[in-house]
């Protein structure tokens, strides 16, 4: 019989709200140590914890995107155990009414099938600190900036069966937090984690023992991690032991899980309502009002690029991507008239230059309506699409405005087909022996001729009057 | 301080009112007031260890200041220029908060508790910190880091606990009024066995932002004073709506003084049947209803209330408070403040040690039955089924408040006993908030004032309970009680 594996996962995803949850110390990454961390953050005797509502708000958006349940009262309660990055000595986090309960996401697997993933439950909870062991001799240093950053733990069931729909599952939920608004996603600075739960068993057996995997900070990571950890487990039960439950961490360096913890050392974390915290009531206009802010959800966005501008199921696929992109797709093509044109240059052109400058299309030196510019001056004949890449690359570097470049440059195509043909005239006088296989049927010498028609003008010539002269003198 | 030592007495003879009303009118300063009631602490506190700190350069800068503002009209409040002292676990800009720990003995904190503030924006005089039991986890002030508190009455007697260290100083006059801390009946008991007038509000009426945390769905601050009128002036001050406490109440407040001399004809008084019980001392009894029978003169109907769950109260707040109070207590981890163990071998070496040697005995006594109460396979159990009792407890209070408009009863089973006498039996030391801990539960008002003595020449404190946010009523009923009777002026001849 064949093995099957069994995966569920939880993500926690950093909340894009200015300050902490429980406290009004912002929420920027990379500050100097304990410079954003107020009495609250520091767990000082007699501060209280207040709820940043807008926490709340952005974990109903959530829940609507999923088609989950809202908890129309949800509680906040505390985790109690000890770590010196834990200010108070317990987490304040969600057990019995989480904010979220109930939903799912559907992901495309490899035969171009959907699976729909269950989402158990998303309840908020604050951040912990961290600890720095490096700049300090023999003692660790706790860098409480982090401590109280609002995030938003989201549990799936297990409901996967290999690590590719895990690594699908994933990166459909990190586009979905991106494109609420409700996380910036970013896995560098831990923005986006996930633990992952793995079990192997026999196909239509019960649930195998499960390991929890941690620290997985890259879907390449996650991957990796899934399938040794399956691999581990496969082999110690085919060699006769057992999986035991437990806390594995990934290493990346060496690719393997190795123990943390076993369920015996599990902590006992004592949940119980957090007193200094009212339950908080959820109502029919905090939903509507979230609904309102609801942008439109990727699916939803393909669909409409389809119906509306006639666009290809895998044009859509890269332009939906993530919300920067289908935005400034929407804003070259709104502002040019040409949807495929637009489509064609926001996933060819313009993301091969984000790609060689390393930055993410909201950081593009090249504005929508700039592109939109450029791309009008293809339509209308002006220059040439090679051209137009030079061009591109001109206004990356800020050498002037789309109509400036092509001038200073001198790219203006020539459609003059006089001087075209006199041209194509020189050329075939030139080549004799190259017209002569070309009419013997060696039809690929036709690119030949083009590309000495292209050198000779600069790449100023009209390609297409080019071709068409070309077929005139050769075949007519 | 050239003062002639009969104005010491003088000024410190003074009602909160009485100092409130000659500041204004220009009869002293600022100073002088201070000055006389430091002098009275320097004196008398040694006797009594009513204070952890006393802060007489602080006092007399801020006396100072506030005699500057007051002459150029900048301050008008009735609080201005009043001395007063605060429980040790109010957080205090700059100033030792111990909460009677050795686990905070170098604890300076950072900022102001909300009362703190306001307080001092009213332009009140703190003149210093009372001791108390260890984290407000007592009922005899014998729990603290800094030594045992006497009861002014007889020294050998404890004051009443946990905010007993502020309530020997008002009976003792060492300051007009002070703010404690009621969890399960520290500014009632204390109140009680040292003859002075104190109130619990409503939970939720006084912000607990920077009080140090026992029980968080417990905690409440309330003045402790000679008379329920100078209650009523400190707590017109410090109630009202906090957004920086989420479990704040949004109720107005009104003015606590406006109603005081209102009538109380016809007032309907309900005595639970239970708090007159076994348990309750006989020579306590025949002075409650001694006192029972005078407001019945005084137009009162009484009429006997049953409180059928109250019984429980006891066993259900030693379950929830020390559940809550072992996870705020974990904060103390020798990391960031407090007490930190010498040379720690380990992190765990670190936690451990630090927590051993700053919490005293009660303290850990009560983490480790919360650290039970709330353990897997426990908690529906204990915690779980505390909650479901606890509210039964307010259920009965509910039905109860259909019937009458207060309820009375006595504020603890005895007077103050001996210090050592409890100190090896828990449970005994538990009972004497017998009937202070079921209010606390419910989370509504209580107060007690005096209504006589023992015939050990002790004084028995008369609760009284009112209904959600009707403090206002509750100081009307005992300024009316106090306007015919002198228990509360009554000073203890050693203090006189």
């Amino acid at each position: 019989m064949e093995w099957e594996t069994v995966i569920g996962l939880e993500v926690h995803t950093q909340l894009s709200t200015h300050s902490k949850i429980f406290s009004g110390s912002s929420t920027n990454f990379g500050a100097e140590p304990n410079t954003q961390a107020s009495l609250v953050d520091l767990g000082m005797p007699g501060s209280l914890p207040v709820l940043n509502k807008r926490a709340v708000e952005l974990a109903i958006r959530f829940g609507l995107a999923i088609n989950a349940k809202i908890a129309p009262k949800s509680v906040f309660a505390r985790k109690n155990y000890f770590y010196p990055d834990l200010p108070k000595g317990y987490q304040i986090s969600q057990l019995d009414l989480p904010v979220v309960a109930q939903g799912h996401l559907d992901i495309e697997l490899d035969n171009s099938e959907t699976k729909r993933i269950g989402i158990t439950r998303a309840h908020l909870e604050e951040d912990a600190g961290k600890s720095l062991h490096e700049d300090f001799h023999g003692q660790s240093g706790i860098d409480l900036n982090r401590a109280g950053t609002p995030l938003l733990e989201i549990v799936s069931e297990p409901d996967m069966r290999s690590a590719k729909e895990a690594v699908a599952y994933l990166k459909k939920l990190h586009t979905l937090v991106r494109y609420l608004g409700i996380s910036d996603g970013n896995m560098q600075e831990g923005s986006f984690r996930c633990d992952a739960n793995v079990s192997v068993r026999k196909k239509g057996e019960p649930f195998g023992t499960r390991a929890e995997i941690k620290n997985l900070n890259s879907f390449r990571f996650i991957e990796k991690a899934i399938n040794h950890e399956v691999e581990r487990q496969i082999t110690l039960i085919e060699s006769g032991k057992k999986v035991v439950q437990e806390t594995r961490l990934y290493d990346p360096d060496k690719d393997e899980t190795r123990s943390m913890r076993g369920k015996e050392d599990a902590n006992d974390y004592r949940y119980f309502p957090d007193p200094d915290l009212l339950p908080v009531d959820i109502t029919s206009a905090d939903i509507e009002r979230a609904l309102a802010e609801l942008p439109e959800l990727p699916e939803a966005k393909k669909q409409r690029f389809i119906r509306e501008l006639g666009l290809s199921a895998n044009d859509v696929e890269s332009l939906t991507a993530s919300r920067e992109v289908a935005d400034y797709f929407e804003a070259v093509q709104q502002q040019l008239g040409d949807a495929k044109l637009a489509a064609n240059w926001v996933t060819g052109g313009l993301s091969a230059l984000l790609n060689r400058q390393g930055v993410e299309i909201a950081q593009s030196k090249v504005a929508a309506n700039t592109l939109g510019e450029l791309l009008k001056r293809i339509k209308d004949g002006t220059i040439s699409a090679s051209a137009a890449k030079d061009v591109l690359d001109a206004l990356w570097n800020e050498e002037g405005s789309v109509d400036q470049i092509i001038e200073q440059k001198g790219l203006k195509q020539v459609n003059d087909t006089g001087a075209i043909e006199a041209m194509i005239d020189q050329i075939l006088e030139a080549n004799p022996s190259q017209v002569a296989e070309f009419r013997a049927g060696k039809d690929k010498l036709m690119a030949f001729f083009v590309g000495q028609a292209m050198r000779a003008s600069k790449g100023k010539f009209n390609p297409a009057t080019v071709n068409e002269i070309l077929k005139q003198k050769l075949e007519g | 301080m050239s003062h002639p030592h009969s104005q010491i007495t003088s000024l410190t003879q003074l009602s909160l009112k009485d100092l409130s009303d000659g500041l204004q009118a220009g009869r002293f300063s600022v100073m002088e007031i201070t000055d006389a009631w430091l002098a009275r602490i320097e004196k008398f506190n040694p006797l009594l260890n009513s204070f952890i700190t006393v802060l007489a350069d602080g006092a007399r800068t801020q006396a100072q200041q506030i005699d500057n503002q007051i002459r150029k009209g900048e301050l008008t409040h009735t609080l201005a220029g009043v001395p007063y002292a605060l429980k040790d676990l109010f957080c205090t800009d700059g100033v030792l908060t111990s909460c009677g720990s050795k686990m905070l003995h170098n604890f300076v904190a950072p900022y102001d508790a909300h009362v703190t503030t306001k307080l001092k924006q009213a332009g009140a005089v703190l003149l210093g910190k009372n001791n108390m039991d260890e984290f407000a986890m007592g009922s005899s002030n014998e729990n603290s880091a800094y030594g045992v508190v006497r009861n002014p009455w007889n020294t050998e007697y404890v004051p009443g606990g946990s905010s007993g260290g502020g309530a020997a100083a008002v009976a003792a006059r060492l300051a007009p009024f002070v703010l404690g801390t009621d969890t399960g009946g520290s500014i009632r008991q204390p109140a009680s066995f040292c003859g002075i007038t104190g109130i619990k509000p409503t939970y939720g009426r006084v912000s607990r932002f920077g009080m140090i945390a026992f029980a968080s769905s417990l905690d409440q601050a309330g003045p402790m004073a000679v008379s329920a009128e100078d209650c009523a002036i400190a707590l017109n001050v410090i109630a009202g709506f906090d957004e920086r406490d989420s479990t704040s109440a949004q109720e107005p407040v009104g003015d606590y003084t406006a109603s005081l001399n209102n009538s109380i004809e016809g007032l309907k008084i309900g005595l639970p049947k239970q708090f007159f019980a076994a348990g309750l001392d006989p020579d306590v009894a025949t002075v409650i209803e001694r006192g029972v029978k005078e407001f019945e003169a005084l137009g009162a109907i009484i009429k006997e209330i049953d409180l059928p769950n109250s019984h429980m109260a006891v066993p259900v707040y030693y379950i929830i408070a020390p559940a809550e109070a072992s996870s705020n207590l974990s904060r103390f981890d020798g990391v960031r403040f407090g007490h930190r163990c010498d040379n720690p071998k380990d992190l765990r070496d670190l936690y451990e040690r630090s927590r051993w040697e700053g919490f005293g005995e009660e303290v850990k006594r009560r983490i480790m039955v919360g650290t039970y109460a709330l353990s897997a396979g426990y908690y529906d159990a204990y915690y779980l089924k505390a909650q479901q009792v606890r509210r039964l407890i307010k259920q009965d209070f509910v039905e109860a408040f259909k019937q009458v408009d207060v309820i009375m009863g006595p504020a603890a089973p005895t007077t103050a006993f001996k210090i050592g006498e409890k100190v090896d039996d828990q449970v005994a030391m538990y009972l004497a908030d017998l009937y202070t801990i079921p209010t606390s539960l419910a989370g509504l008002p209580g107060m007690s004032f005096p209504i006589g003595f023992d015939e050990h020449q002790l004084p028995v404190g008369m609760q009284l309970i009112g209904n959600y946010f009707q403090e206002a009523r509750m100081l009307n009923i005992a300024h009316r009680y106090q306007q015919t009777t002198d228990w509360h002026l009554r000073v203890p001849a050693k203090f006189a």
